[in-house]
């Protein structure tokens, strides 16, 4: 179950409870499975006074991809796939990274940037402006796309080129990062890059402490396309913030040895499913022995080790259904950038967390290149993120993140709107400079407010 | 939309300078929190009301005219509140006590409390119910009372009003599972209210903050009733199996 959240048998509209990946906040909608672009630009002039919201995978975390009331459009048939002599990729909104992926390295190509999961659709990357573990290298997914057709609320379909008209660029960088709220993505050509085998090169570090780690990767981030860092979220004291550096490339041909050379696992059957439990196995005492025993594991240093690219960037692919086992009631995801000078609040939201006992085995920490200033609601914003997973049961979990929220900002900071689901209107506003900007542009190209989503009415987008 | 941690961004209090509604309303207070709109009478104490809350920090209050009895203005009133914005948790508090001896004496007393308590919930209640279900989220708070539960001789025209609302919203929460609506029926004990000031607490009795945190843990948990205090579910399930004849006897 990479869970699309809705059942794509069918063309019928259903009515249909929704959520995002954390299991939180259900609405209901009429989930529409439009069979192609004329479906969708119907689909669109039809729309109600609840409006209309293209749902990509539904791995936000939290309601950016619901629509109550109103219409959710399921684009998996829109997944049409051509890979360019000149190596871009020309791809349906609805397809799949992970319909994507093995098509590109039949061809020595890979994704330009992937997030930490290959189940989410081409549509809802840019509509997130998604990240990876090479940002402080290659930007966001935005930097990347070359056109894209944005289906816009007057039921027009616009090509929208990076090198375009300034009106069409502005729209377009809008769209990276808006959440679905400028239109639908029906299509996108997007850059690609060399892969010349399917390994990455790995260097592994384990590290005791959080300064040790941070200098780590301000001093030798740059050495490395792709860096990112597991912390111990649940180590306090003189180990608050031990972590485990894990850091490479792309491998060469002739660095894979043959038994190496395993093949990208194609479709999308994780290799275990978590089966739906009524009690959460995830508590803080099993969490703290699965960290420790994470941490012990890893090598204190390794380098070289030839790794396959879905363990690498996709480790908790294999899998499936994982979010269930943080227990009926769900988690979040509290993931903030902070500009360098901030780097304070990396440490304040460990120790804060860690100081209620919240238990999480998935807290990563990166550092970010410079964003897209042109892109509005674009996360990424240059120096640190961090981003840890909560059971949403976790006691005390809102004082703290809301009393974080006021330092992440203070720090000139801000929160990811596609794992956000307990944030206002006004940490967001103050988060994002652009949000008027964004504000007009929408309200030019959606006078009428067709788009709108959960996320949308709770924030105030 | 009620956010992940269970914090509403807007609240509407149907009967709006209810006790137990504004510890409620207090109860779900939170940086969330953006919205309130208080339904009640005109009148000064809904001004004190709106201008206590506002003063506490509640952000966005404001009141609506609303008349529990009339109810032909209430869908106007309720489709107007929904147009602004999506409420999140609607909760219907209002009702009367009156006097048993005197709905005996004047049974048109009696009516005019069974068109507020029951007839004015039952409106109100439905026509919810439509705009919750079409926004497909939402929380509806019922006050009961377990005075419904089983009606006494002491006061069963209040508990028989209250019978019919539980009976209303008992169906109501059936009709609604799955619509991403969830309705959730509060059945308190005596409570120390100003409805109640003059008269003698009964066993169990509680104050509104208690019953607030009873709504409060009831949508937390997506709990169709709860009791307030939690131990007269256990008294209310014995006192509903006595014998007639010992129940008369009670002293309840």
């Amino acid at each position: 179950m990479p869970s699309k959240g809705t059942d794509t048998a069918t063309v019928e509209p259903t009515s249909q409870l929704l959520t995002g990946w954390g299991l939180t906040m259900p609405s209901r909608a009429d989930v529409q499975r439009p069979q192609g672009v004329q479906d969708v630009v119907a689909a669109v002039l039809a729309a109600g006074g609840r409006g209309i919201l293209a749902r990509g995978a539904g791995r936000s975390y939290g309601d950016a991809a619901q629509n109550g009331g109103g219409v959710v459009l399921d684009l998996s048939a829109l997944a049409t796939l051509e890979l360019l002599d000149d190596g871009d990729l020309v791809v349906g909104g609805g397809a799949l990274l992970s319909d994507v992926i093995p098509v590109l390295l039949a061809r020595g190509r890979f994704l330009p940037v992937t997030p930490g999961t290959r189940f989410i659709t081409v549509g809802g990357a840019i509509a997130a402006d998604v990240h990876g573990k090479n940002h402080h290298v290659d930007g966001s997914f935005g930097a990347h796309v070359r056109w894209i057709d944005l289906l816009t609320a007057d039921g027009q379909v616009r090509r929208l080129a990076s090198d375009g008209p300034v009106e069409d660029v502005a729209l377009l960088a809008a769209t990276a990062g808006g959440m679905g709220l400028t239109g639908v993505i029906l299509t996108a050509r997007i850059g690609t890059i060399p892969a010349p085998s399917s390994s990455v090169r790995v260097d592994t570090r384990r590290v005791d402490d959080l300064d040790s780690l941070m200098t780590l990767m301000v001093e030798g981030d740059a050495a490395y396309r792709y860096s990112v860092a597991w912390v111990d979220g649940m180590a306090s004291g003189g180990r608050l913030g031990r972590g485990v550096l894990t850091r490479g490339d792309h491998a060469a041909p002739s660095e894979v040895a043959s038994h190496h050379s395993a093949a990208f696992p194609s479709g999308d059957s994780p290799r275990i499913t978590v089966p739906p439990t009524p009690v959460s196995p995830l508590n803080r005492l099993s969490l703290k022995a699965f960290n420790e025993a994470y941490f012990r594991r890893a090598p204190r240093e390794r380098t070289g080790q030839i790794m396959g690219l879905a363990p690498f960037f996709y480790p908790l692919d294999a899998v499936g259904g994982w979010n269930r086992l943080y227990g009926r009631r769900g988690f979040l995801q509290y993931q903030f950038a902070v500009p360098d000078s901030g780097a304070d609040v990396v440490r304040l939201a460990l120790e804060r967390l860690a100081g209620i006992g919240a238990p999480s085995f998935l807290t990563v920490l990166k550092r970010f290149g410079p964003g897209r200033a042109d892109s509005p609601l674009s996360f990424p914003i240059e120096g640190w993120t961090l981003a840890i997973d909560v059971p949403v049961r976790t006691r005390g979990l809102d004082r703290v993140l809301d009393d974080l929220d006021e330092n992440v900002l203070a720090a000139g900071g801000r929160l990811y709107l596609a794992k956000d689901s307990r944030a206002t209107p006004a940490t967001i506003a103050a988060g994002y400079p652009g949000l008027g900007a964004f504000r007009a542009l929408k309200a030019d190209v959606d006078p009428h407010g067709v788009f709108v989503s959960d996320l949308s009415r709770r924030l105030d987008l | 939309m009620t956010d992940a941690l269970d914090r509403p961004t807007s609240l509407l209090l149907l009967g709006g300078t209810s006790d137990i509604g504004l510890a409620t309303v207090r109860a779900l207070r939170s940086p969330a929190l953006r919205r309130v709109v208080l339904a009640a009478r005109p009148s000064s104490a809904r001004d004190a009301v709106v201008a206590d809350l506002s003063s506490s920090g509640v952000v966005g209050v404001t009141a609506v005219d609303f008349e529990a009895s009339d109810t032909a203005s209430h869908d106007v009133l309720l489709t107007s509140v929904f147009a602004e914005g999506d409420i999140d948790v609607v909760l219907v508090a209002f009702g009367v006590l009156g006097d048993q001896q005197d709905f005996e004496d004047n049974p048109d007393h009696a009516v005019e409390a069974a068109q507020i308590n029951y007839v004015g919930a039952v409106s109100v209640c439905l026509r919810a119910a439509h705009l919750l279900r079409a926004q497909g989220h939402g929380s509806l708070v019922v006050l009961s009372s377990v005075a419904g539960e089983r009606a006494r001789r002491s006061n069963f025209v209040y508990g028989s009003t209250k019978a019919g609302l539980d009976a209303l919203a008992s169906g109501l929460a059936d009709a609604l599972h799955g619509t991403g609506v969830h309705v959730l029926i509060v059945r308190p004990g005596f409570v120390h209210t100003g409805m109640t000031a003059h008269l003698d607490p009964a066993p169990l009795s509680v104050t509104a903050e208690q019953v607030a945190d009873g709504v409060v843990s009831g949508l937390r948990r997506g709990a169709t009733v709860v009791y307030v205090p939690a131990t007269l579910r256990v008294v209310m399930s014995g006192l509903r199996h006595l014998p007639r004849a010992v129940f008369r006897r009670l002293p309840v």
